[in-house]
């Protein structure tokens, strides 16, 4: 693969396109997508190449998107809403959650919801607590649902191309603060697959989940950690549910050790959800119990500093794998 | 000429037969469903659709076997006039193996895309953003269908009921927006929840037209269904359609019905939808009343059958209890790359 750097935007970017000029069945709909860059910059350029019709700049009306990308898959397209924050997900919850969700299952297996909701969380642009919340726990409740989130560039563009062409619902979730983060990306088409994990680091001595953004500062503690002589293995799921439960254990079987990194709320969080998943698979090979890297229950605050506290930062990685490691076991 | 004799001018003898038997195909459905949940074979307390048969026989009178519909809670009566076989959907009203949806959707979500019918839907308002999607589609696709988007009054209250009238009017999309008034939302009377009488007056807000009809009068439902068709092929948007009509049953199988007025099921029956077609038939010389007896029986007939179809059929295999919460994945084939870059480290 002949390979360059783009931005993780970009990637997003260069998949709408090239999913756009494959399919006439793809259109996309959002609030502010129509002019200029749109909101988040992912769909730049679009109208121009596609097109108003398959372009569509949308009232303010989060439940009839979703909604109406369902209708609309159902009837033989394969919409793609851009929700514009994570945090909108309450003003459509009953569309996500007990439409798009659950009509594969309520029809027997007959209805065909090939649609995907882009959407992006996170803190990091001081947007306050309404605006950066990390809200991936709400929809890995909801089973019919498949919930995306890449770290990568790589993995941005070739999982939203998969997504794009699954037959199932996709929740992908991108984050504010990996728009320009810069990666390889192979000239030629590719594409990820849905419910596989990636180990972003092989190391021996401890597994280190992480999710989203989070994986850049798992990354960067693993390369702290590893001047100390504790080799880390960063594994990010990229598909949160279903969860690519082997990938993980596998590497827990070799570690002894487990941290979960993410960037949710702590109580009722993804990091939960992994940590018990995997305690059920991996106790007999566990070293020292499994650790949580997770966010204060708290709002985001507006406050820049604070809002530095209350996400996990590398920090909090290093600070929770040198205890683990250094303990005598349980 | 009276406006129902031109109705009925442009509808055949045998078109006007199909839907007074359907009507009463509805009825006899809806009670031999009433009759199921009485002998205790029937759980989840069924929202039955007797009294409002007219609505919906009015509007799939109009629609062909390619356009769509969206339902609701109250959906039975939709689904046999857009085309649903009573069989298979009594068996899912038992939650039978051999049910439209296998048993895992029950009355509340009887769907079956084939025949256009996209789904009835447990929440009440849900399936109006579906319908506006399935618009948008024949929009795009040039699809040349028409959808209509049962729901009652209490649903014109919802936000998603604001969203999705916007949205079709906005973008002009084929969609009729049939309102079904039958007074109550469960049990509150509609006075109590919203300022206005007549519903259809929200499409001007929305920049659609918008007309209340008698929904018990099945040719003046199917008159006004014709017209709002006719706006949707042309481009020219959706409409809003209000039929006002009575529910004679409980708003559930169960319902202790205390809600209502001494009296008002009474007044309203007077009103019945059936023998009032019934009248115009006669009154046409198109039925005679041993064609009626012999229609009715033959819908009660249908009706137990479905029943005992359903009775006779197996319960869903609990292995497949988690089967179609998804599809598998779509193979990728020589695309697929699972990884492009290890960070180093020690293995
Ligand atoms: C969003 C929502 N709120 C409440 C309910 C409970 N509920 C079921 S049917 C109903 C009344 C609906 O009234 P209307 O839309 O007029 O339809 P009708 O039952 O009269 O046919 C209510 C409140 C629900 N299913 N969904």
């Amino acid at each position: 693969m002949s390979m360059r750097e783009i931005s993780y935007l970009q990637a997003l970017n260069e998949a709408l396109h090239e999913e756009m000029a494959r399919d006439m069945d793809v259109f996309i709909m959002g609030e502010d997508i129509g002019l200029g860059k749109g909101t988040l910059g992912v769909t730049e350029g679009l109208r121009h190449e596609f097109g108003p019709e398959r372009v569509r700049n949308t009232p303010i009306s989060e439940q009839a998107l979703v909604g109406a990308a369902l209708g609309a898959a159902l009837t033989g397209c394969r919409p793609i809403v851009e929700l514009m924050f994570i945090d909108l997900l309450g003003v459509c919850m009953d569309q996500v959650a007990n439409q798009v969700a659950k009509v594969t299952y309520m029809s027997g297996g007959k209805a065909r919801p090939a649609l995907v909701i882009r959407t992006q969380e996170g803190v990091g642009l001081g947007l306050a607590a309404q605006h950066s919340q990390s809200l991936e726990a709400w929809l890995v409740h909801i089973p019919g649902l498949i919930v995306v989130a890449p770290s990568t560039p790589f993995d941005a563009k070739g999982l939203l191309k998969t997504a794009v062409r699954d037959d199932n619902p996709v929740f992908f979730i991108e984050h504010k603060l990996l728009y320009s983060l810069k990666g390889p990306v192979p000239e030629e088409e590719y594409l990820v697959p849905l419910g596989v994990a990636d180990i972003k680091r092989k190391g021996r001595d401890v597994t280190i989940v992480a999710t989203s953004h989070q994986v850049q500062y798992a990354l960067a503690a693993a390369t702290t950690l590893a001047l100390e002589g504790t080799e880390a293995e960063v594994i990010d799921p990229r598909t949160l549910n279903p969860l690519d439960v082997e990938t993980i254990a596998e590497s827990v079987r070799r570690t002894h050790r487990l941290v979960v990194v993410n960037e949710g709320c702590r109580t009722g969080g993804y990091a939960s959800e992994v940590a018990a998943t995997l305690g059920e698979h991996v106790f007999e090979y566990l070293d020292a119990p499994i650790m949580r890297v997770a966010a204060k229950d708290a709002p985001i605050p507006a406050n820049l500093q604070l809002e530095r506290e209350v996400v996990p930062k590398e920090e909090d990685i290093l600070t929770t794998v040198r205890q683990m490691v250094g303990s005598s076991g349980w | 000429m009276s406006n129902k004799e031109s109705t009925m001018a442009d509808l055949t003898k045998e078109e006007l037969l199909g839907m007074y038997r359907q009507m009463h195909r509805i009825r006899a459905f809806e009670m031999a469903v009433y009759d199921g949940v009485q002998r205790g074979v029937i759980a989840g307390g069924p929202h039955l659709y007797v009294g409002e048969e007219a609505v919906a026989v009015g509007v799939c009178t109009t629609l062909r076997p390619m356009d769509y519909i969206t339902s609701t809670h109250r959906g039975h009566g939709h689904l046999i006039a857009k085309g649903g076989q009573l069989k298979p959907m009594m068996a899912e009203i038992l939650g039978k193996a051999t049910g439209y949806c296998k048993g895992k959707g029950g009355s509340m979500h009887i769907a079956d895309l084939n025949l256009g019918i996209l789904g009835a839907n447990g929440i009440v308002g849900g399936g109006l953003p579906t319908a506006v999607g399935a618009a948008l589609s024949s929009k795009l696709k040039q699809g040349g269908w028409v959808v209509a988007s049962f729901f009652g009054d209490g649903a014109a209250n919802t936000g998603s009921f604001h969203e999705s009238l916007n949205l079709a009017a906005a973008w002009k999309l084929p969609v009729i927006f049939v309102c079904e008034n039958n007074t109550f939302a469960m049990f509150t009377p509609m006075e109590w929840t919203t300022a206005i009488k007549d519903l259809s007056a929200r499409a001007a807000a929305y920049g659609m037209v918008g007309t209340t009809v008698d929904g018990n009068d099945v040719l003046a439902v199917y008159r006004a269904a014709v017209e709002a068709r006719e706006r949707a092929l042309a481009g020219e948007g959706p409409t809003l359609l209000e039929c006002k009509t009575y529910r004679f049953l409980g708003h559930y199988v169960g319902d202790p019905e205390d809600y209502r007025k001494p009296g008002e099921v009474e007044m309203h029956k007077k009103n019945d939808p059936l023998p009032r077609f019934e009248k115009v038939l006669i009154e046409a010389g198109m039925i005679n009343k041993e064609l009626m007896q012999q229609m009715m029986a033959e819908t009660r007939q249908e009706a137990k059958e479905a029943l005992e179809f359903a009775l006779s059929s197996p319960d869903p295999d609990p292995s497949e209890l988690t089967m179609d919460v998804r599809r598998p994945f779509k193979p990728l084939g020589d695309l697929e790359r699972v990884s492009y870059i290890v960070e180093e480290g020690v293995g």
